[in-house]
């Protein structure tokens, strides 16, 4: 996992963003990843928005099961429905729960796990119990049951994934905070008399964030399988809503006669997944201290 | 090691709690998911009566501790649609979660550490750039589209569909069992080589920049031998660590693959019992599913003592 660099190397942060980005451009597996997202990003977008010339829902019987043409990119399915636009529609629908639910498990993991770390104590014994107890469930198994017992839409999935992934906010941040409130300036910044959670957000947030943006990505990129795979078992958001899961799982009767249906949604959710994968790995390297003022 | 025991038993404390609220937490009762709509035709008297008998109008701490108490016993529930106890039924389904499992591993050990250290032996190189790949590609593929390409690959050029007969299980035919277990088995094998290597990759890395592996080059060990002994030998902790987590997670998490090639295991259990809507099926699994990983994460744990050469010579 991340590690954080002790001592003087943990100056609070800001300040030092372009020569960040900069390293993150420089590593191979970073700009990569950096460009898929973008693609996607902006394929999203134009979908969320209706920017494609077809829609994602609308069933057009006599064009079904033509193979990629200059007309239909990725080829129809069996409702004759364009198989790029649902495509683009999938990815959107993923980076909606996707973010959702990162967003949800970073701000109350984060919460979490600095509380612990910082105040130790009750709180520690109490959220640090709740952590192994979420820990003791494999995550898509946690996710399916969360899943079944809401009324499913994409923001109940979103909050089962969301689940999921808070007890690994609060494992990576507690540790780091556990050592920063041992440093002499955050100790001094208490002394001084700056309430907690004055200290907490001023002097003890800014220095993990690092761990929490790389954190955020690798997340991501697993909030995605997990929402792929759940909506492959048929427990993602209802149709017709196109999803990336759900388009393969109906493609695999297809993939004989219409191969298209199912490479498509594969290729996409790959690379998504690479994508993000490949950020993280890079936003890592780049904030990482060992790594500042490499050429 | 007693302080281990402890903490896990009270995670596990933790996890039927957790179970308990979950199934609280969803909508109706055993009253409504046994008589489906014709609940609302009730009268109040015979709802009051079948509360009673389901031990619904007791206080919520009481029926928690009357559930932890039957579960103690043996008694998880019964399923309606299986006409079985979910007892069981957990037995009959465990032990086919337990061997994808330890095939799945075998094969992730097989591939992820050489390319680990293949990977390791020159960074930044072809070869190190080519376990990379792979690497990716194992984090990156999700599970259930490299299992149904691969099975409606195999299946139309070679004809290759075990997964298609009904299940076998090995003791009735251990031939056909190999074969329906080898397709998910790669599956599951090729996703947690990822980490596998990555792990190694990482832990060889930085055992070799430690200055007992100089000392003992400059003793003169042979190369292999360092490599083995010295090198893969302090590797080994993380990547049991890694191992015992991803075995782990593969005693639920299998679910998907499970469910794509049709093997009656633990994690379509309880896929089918919330397709079913039969939840007292899906919470008895799920606990004993936690329970699994717990003593797994502890097994893990016994092990990483032992081969520790740190702990051990302490």
């Amino acid at each position: 996992m991340t590690d954080i660099t002790q001592s003087a190397e943990l100056a609070p942060g800001g300040g030092r963003t372009i020569e960040r980005v900069r390293l993150l451009l420089r590593s191979r597996s970073g700009l990569v990843g950096l460009i898929l997202i973008v693609i996607l990003g902006v394929l999203s977008l134009l979908s969320a928005f209706s920017l494609l010339p077809y829609d994602p829902i609308a069933q057009d019987p006599p064009s079904r099961l033509q193979p990629p043409s200059a007309e239909h990119w990725f080829g129809t399915d069996q409702f004759g429905r364009d198989v790029f636009a649902r495509v683009a529609a999938g990815v959107a629908n993923s980076a909606l729960i996707s973010i959702v639910a990162v967003a949800f498990a970073t701000v109350v993991g984060t919460l979490a796990g600095i509380i612990a770390g910082f105040y130790r104590g009750v709180s520690d014994g109490v959220i640090s119990g709740v952590t192994n107890v979420l820990f003791a469930f494999p995550p898509l198994l946690l996710a399916l049951s969360l899943a079944s017992v809401f009324d499913r839409n994409w923001f109940t999935i979103a909050v089962a994934i969301a689940i999921v992934y808070v007890p690994i906010f609060i494992r990576v941040t507690r540790g780091p905070v556990l050592s920063l409130r041992e440093i002499e300036y955050v100790k001094a910044a208490t002394s001084t008399g700056q309430s907690r959670a004055m200290v907490m957000f001023r002097h003890v947030l800014p220095n993990i964030t690092s761990i929490i943006i790389v954190q955020v990505t690798l997340s991501l990129s697993w909030a995605v399988l997990t929402e792929a795979s759940l909506s492959f078992l048929g427990l993602g958001t209802p149709p017709p809503a196109p999803s990336l899961g759900s388009m393969i799982f109906e493609a695999r009767t297809l993939i004989g006669i219409a191969p298209w249906t199912m490479f498509a949604p594969g290729v996409v959710v790959v690379l998504l997944v690479v994508g993000l994968n490949l950020l993280g790995d890079g936003l890592r390297d780049a904030l990482d201290p060992r790594n500042r003022g490499k050429k | 090691m007693l302080r281990r025991v402890l903490a896990a038993l009270a995670t596990l404390l933790g996890v039927a709690v957790f179970v308990f609220i979950m199934l609280r937490a969803i909508p109706g009762n055993q009253i409504t998911a046994g008589l489906g709509t014709e609940a609302a035709a009730l009268t109040p008297a015979q709802k009051q009566a079948l509360e009673a008998y389901y031990g619904l109008d007791q206080p919520l701490i009481v029926q928690f501790f009357s559930w932890l108490g039957n579960i103690f016993t043996g008694n998880l529930g019964f399923s309606a649609r299986a006409q079985q106890s979910v007892l069981e039924l957990t037995a009959q389904s465990l032990p086919v979660t337990l061997e994808l499992a330890v095939f799945s591993i075998v094969l992730a050990l097989v591939m992820g550490i050489p390319l680990g250290m293949l990977s390791a032996s020159k960074p930044d190189s072809p070869r190190d750039a080519f376990g990379q790949l792979v690497g990716l590609a194992g984090l990156s593929i999700p599970a259930f589209l490299l299992a149904t390409t691969l099975l409606a690959w195999l299946a139309a050029s070679l004809g290759f569909n075990p997964n298609g007969k009904g299940f076998a299980y090995f003791f009735e035919d251990p031939w056909l069992n190999l074969q329906q277990m080898l397709l998910p088995s790669i599956v599951l094998g090729f996703g947690i080589a990822a980490p596998i290597m990555r792990t190694t990759r990482t832990a060889v890395l930085e055992i070799r920049s430690n200055d007992f592996i100089r000392t003992a080059r400059a003793k003169g060990v042979p190369a292999r031998r360092l490599q083995v002994e010295h090198v893969l030998g302090n590797a080994l902790v993380p990547i049991v660590t890694m191992t015992g987590l991803q075995f782990g997670y593969l005693l639920g998490g299998a679910v998907v693959v499970e469910q794509i090639f049709s093997l009656p295991g633990i994690g379509r259990q309880v896929l089918l019992g919330i397709q079913q809507k039969e939840y007292a099926l899906v919470q008895s699994t799920v606990l004993v599913i936690a329970l699994a990983f717990v003593i797994v994460n502890l097994l893990t744990d016994v092990l990483y003592r032992m081969i520790d050469p740190r702990v051990r010579a302490a």
